[in-house]
């Protein structure tokens, strides 16, 4: 195959937007309280997003306290415990994932890689911010109304969601619906900035196929949402009117408790295809740019270009626009038409292929590598592992009729934990120390940093690897308790309890994480401005961390790609992506390489 | 080091857990075997590749690790291996997607000989509705639902008045008798799933779902809603009893016709206090009830 070896600047076409002079703010409340620098912007919704995680993740120690220990704590009724249960599963994917990721590393991450001074609408990317604070607000909220937060589970699904029978159907499922349709008010402003900002504020050279991948996860996942959540926010408009006005877009006739309704002719399966049309590109939102980053956790701490490239991009790609034709794979025994199952299992299955083959090109970094087990590095292992473990498990879930037994089970629990739980959550952790020296310009303890990855890794795949083989003995997910059946054998309750005994284990060792992070800001070792000597311009920057505009008077230019790790013939192991051909060190002592030696993947 | 230790334990715990662990299906009572078989198909194709590539991972931190001198190599891709990968993985693909649909395409198609049994859920109990001596079950609408036709049977068919009405959570299946089981609901999603029998469907108001199975053994089983349905979900249990010919149809006898119970009901009204619903705390699971 003939490639294309673009050596010089100016073999790429630059992006022609004069350069715009940034409003510097003045004042400390322009400067970190109402900023528009994507930089403390992020830092701002990474806050929050934790903050509310951390709510997210005590709820999940008092779901395991029931589940370990029916009977045992008074406090935990079953209305409540229905309540953690929607609370939980809302915040953790939405709140803290969906934010962290878009967010938080969006805007910290892309317009420093992109080599932009910052996102292109910063006013709006500020509203963004204080829209996603005040959706927060309004879900804590409803845990302090009448009635409660709604324990409808977090899929929300009508008609129960909006019945009496079910916790928190008063105010408490009014908030939810207001604060998610706050949240993609919110996102839409900052999606559409990520967006705008990699196609038309990217620096000379820095072509589309030059981009880190973390950049890709994050624009493609950015697409995904801003087209999947408009079919959320149509159903939350659609269920709140069913809710407040008695219009029955998703209430058929129904008798409560010995009493006609007055609703008629609606259908509960409409929402659900709204909410998995949502749902499942989802999915893909909060993987894609735990896809991106672990590539380049992974080929900067091996000190190897990733493996495939090019094939790692169409891969996300493809897997995004796939993403759209499989939400009926959560609806195989939702009672919609059966024959609807040979297309989606089929669509489903092929996603695996190129998700597959992102998995292959991971290891195949690793492979012939030279591999630093920094904490980073760690975390991406601890990845790769998590998520080839959940990937394996959604091949039968997404097999409509092997899903039939497992579809509601303690399975699936553990599927979609490993895979969009534990996965990712151990990607940002890994991406929080690999950029935390970008961030405070102080390095982490590196002690502290094992302690938590070993913990928190082994811990984690500990609670939800048995809970697989609960699912299929068929214990159901979403019960309060089990009480006495014919099939659960008296072992099933020893292992719930010591799965709750992990959970909180590794609950509690977040402290380490929160401690290690908090005092190392301030009290940590000065950080070199690249500590791990990597390519990407994000480490190039003048000062360190970045000041407002990232780069100093002058923009980088692009001379290369994301990954020119030991490449041969040049001095150092990394070559960064702003050096010209002809200025980097080489071994001979001399400046410039010889080309074309490098196979640098053509646009 | 260390760590190529640890991670290697976790492959290896992984496989000894996956062989080892007590906790497994239960003894399958339908004829849905061939979906245990999918289940181990795929086990055995997917834990291949889960083995082979971590403990590909395991290689590579020991003998690509960090150590003076070691250096990466620079090889930004290499078409003919992945074009391999990708060809591989199609076919394991294939491989579980091929006997997937042939089983999914049993699932939906039920047999022509099946007799129906209709499953009424409510939060938060199950009652069942059997066709009676002509084989049909009679139409029917929630709008209709009283408490002396709580089925809310269309009093006007005639093919509903011989439908024998089973107001209790327990359900009687005849041996080796296909079974399409037809699902209502007249208030929120449920779903009707037995664990032995491997088959579910959720319950939705306004429609009627269904499934079919062949039971395959005698002996009682549990009974479980598998759809969030509020409060009272996890105590929303039932027993299915799976009977010998004989000892089925004398269960069937012990219960009322439509036209029986309706006119039961009649009698009743005039004679003793009115039925009154009442909703018992919902923790402990709300049955209706009668005072
Ligand atoms: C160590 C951390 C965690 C623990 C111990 C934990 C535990 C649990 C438990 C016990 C449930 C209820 C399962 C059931 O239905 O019976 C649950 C549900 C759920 N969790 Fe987690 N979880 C953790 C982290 C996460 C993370 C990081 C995510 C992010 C994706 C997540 C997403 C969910 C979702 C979506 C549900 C379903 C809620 C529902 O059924 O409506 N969890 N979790
Ligand atoms: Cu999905
Ligand atoms: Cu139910």
């Amino acid at each position: 195959m003939a490639y294309f070896i673009p050596t010089a600047a100016e073999d790429v076409a630059p992006a022609e937007v004069a350069e715009v002079d940034l409003y510097h703010p003045h004042s400390f409340v322009t400067k970190y309280v109402f900023s528009q620098d994507a930089k403390v912007i992020a830092i701002q919704y990474s806050f929050t997003a934790i903050a509310i995680g951390l709510v997210a993740l005590v709820l999940s120690w008092l779901m395991r306290l029931q589940l370990g220990f029916p009977d045992t704590f008074a406090f935990i009724s079953a209305e409540a415990y229905y309540q953690f249960i929607t609370m939980h599963g809302m915040i953790m994917v939405i709140y803290l994932l969906t934010a962290l990721f878009l967010g938080g590393f969006g805007n910290y991450l892309i317009p420093l890689m992109v080599g932009a001074r910052d996102m292109v609408f910063p006013y709006v990317n500020m509203l963004s911010y204080w829209i996603y604070l005040l959706a927060v607000l309004v879900l804590l909220a409803s845990m302090f109304v009448p009635g409660g937060p709604t324990g409808a589970g977090w899929t929300l699904y009508p008609p129960q969601a909006i019945l009496s029978g079910t916790p928190g159907s008063g105010a408490g499922i009014i908030l939810m619906l207001v604060s998610l349709a706050l949240f993609i008010v919110g996102f839409t402003m900052g999606g559409l900035n990520y967006v705008v900002t990699v196609l038309q504020a990217r620096t000379r050279g820095m072509s589309l196929m030059r981009m880190p991948l973390t950049v890709w996860g994050i624009f493609v996942a950015t697409i995904l949402a801003l087209l999947a959540f408009p079919a959320l926010f149509v159903g939350a408009v659609m269920m709140s009117l069913d809710k407040i006005l008695g219009t029955s877009f998703f209430m058929p006739a129904i008798v409560e408790f010995g009493e006609l309704s007055d609703y008629d002719g609606g259908s509960p399966l409409l929402f659900q295809h709204l909410f998995w049309f949502f749902g499942h590109p989802e999915v893909y939102i909060v993987a894609l740019p735990g896809f991106g980053i672990v590539s380049d956790l992974l080929a900067t701490h091996a000190r190897r270009n990733i493996f495939g490239y090019r094939m790692m991009v169409w891969a996300i790609v493809i897997i995004g626009g796939l993403s759209f034709i499989v939400w009926a794979h959560h609806m195989y025994v939702s009672g919609m038409n059966p024959y609807f199952g040979f297309f989606f299992a089929t669509t489903t299955l092929i996603i695996a292929v190129p998700t597959a083959l992102k998995v292959y090109n991971w290891i195949l970094t690793l492979w012939k590598g030279n591999i630093h087990l920094t904490i980073p590095m760690l975390f991406a292992i601890g990845f790769i592992v998590t998520f080839v473990n959940g990937g394996i498990t959604g091949l039968f879930l997404g097999n409509a009729v092997v899903d039939v037994p497992l579809s509601d089970t303690m399975f699936v629990v553990a599927h979609f934990h490993m895979v969009m739980g534990v996965a990712p959550i151990l990607v940002i952790f890994g991406a929080i120390y690999h950029w935390f020296p970008k961030i405070t310009g102080r390095m982490f303890n590196q002690t502290l940093g094992q302690i938590h990855f070993w913990v928190t890794f082994l811990g984690a795949y500990a609670i939800f690897l048995p809970l697989h083989y609960l699912g299929l003995l068929g214990v159901p997910r979403r019960y309060y308790e089990m009480s006495d059946t014919l099939f659960i054998p008296e072992s099933a309750v020893t292992l719930n309890a010591f799965v709750s005994v992990v959970a909180l284990t590794v609950g509690v060792a977040q402290v380490i994480f929160l401690f290690n992070m908090i005092w190392s800001a301030y009290k940590g070792k000065k950080a070199d401005p690249n500590p791990w000597r990597a390519t990407t311009l994000e480490w190039q920057t003048p000062e360190n961390p970045p000041a407002h505009g990232n780069f100093g008077p002058e923009l980088p230019v692009v001379y290369r790609w994301a990954y020119d790790y030991s490449v041969p013939g040049a001095k150092e192991d990394f070559i960064p992506q702003n050096v010209p051909q002809e200025e980097v060190p080489n071994t001979e002592g001399g400046l410039g390489l010889p080309m074309p030696a490098a196979h640098q993947p053509a646009e | 080091m260390i760590a190529a230790i640890l991670v290697l334990l976790v492959v290896v715990g992984t496989v000894v857990f996956h062989f080892w662990s007590p906790w497994w299906w239960t003894e399958i009572a339908s004829n849905w075997g061939y979906v245990d078989d999918t289940i181990i198909v795929t086990f055995w194709i997917t834990g291949v590749v889960f083995i082979a590539v971590l403990l590909f991972v395991v290689y590579c931190m020991v003998r690509y690790r960090h150590r003076e001198g070691q250096k990466a190599e620079y090889e930004p891709e290499n078409a003919k291996l992945e074009w391999w990968l990708t060809g591989l993985t199609t076919l394991g693909v294939a491989g579980m997607l091929t006997p997937g649909l042939f089983v999914w395409g049993q699932f939906v198609t039920v047999p022509d000989d099946a007799v129906e049994v209709e499953v009424l859920a409510q939060q938060w109990t199950w009652a069942y509705r059997l066709p009676g001596e002509d084989g049909i079950l009679g139409t029917s609408d929630t709008k209709i639902i009283t408490f002396e036709n709580p089925f809310g049977v269309n009093p006007d068919d005639p093919h509903g008045q011989d439908d024998v009405l089973v107001e209790s959570d327990e359900l009687h299946l005849e041996l080796d008798q296909p079974v399409k089981v037809l699902l209502r609901s007249i208030d929120v999603l449920h779903n009707f799933y037995v664990p032995q029998f491997r088959a579910k469907m959720d319950m939705v108001p306004g429609a009627i779902t269904y499934y079919w199975l062949t039971p395959t053994r005698t002996g009682t089983f549990d009974i479980l809603c598998f759809e969030l349905c509020g409060v009272g979900h996890h105590a929303m249990r039932g027993l299915v009893v799976v009977d010998e010919t004989g000892a089925y149809e004398s269960w069937v006898d012990e219960h009322p016709t439509f036209a029986e119970a309706m006119e039961e009901a009649r009698n009743e009204m005039s004679t003793e206090p009115k039925l009154v619903l009442k909703q018992d705390d919902a923790a402990t699971g709300a049955r209706a009830v009668t005072q």
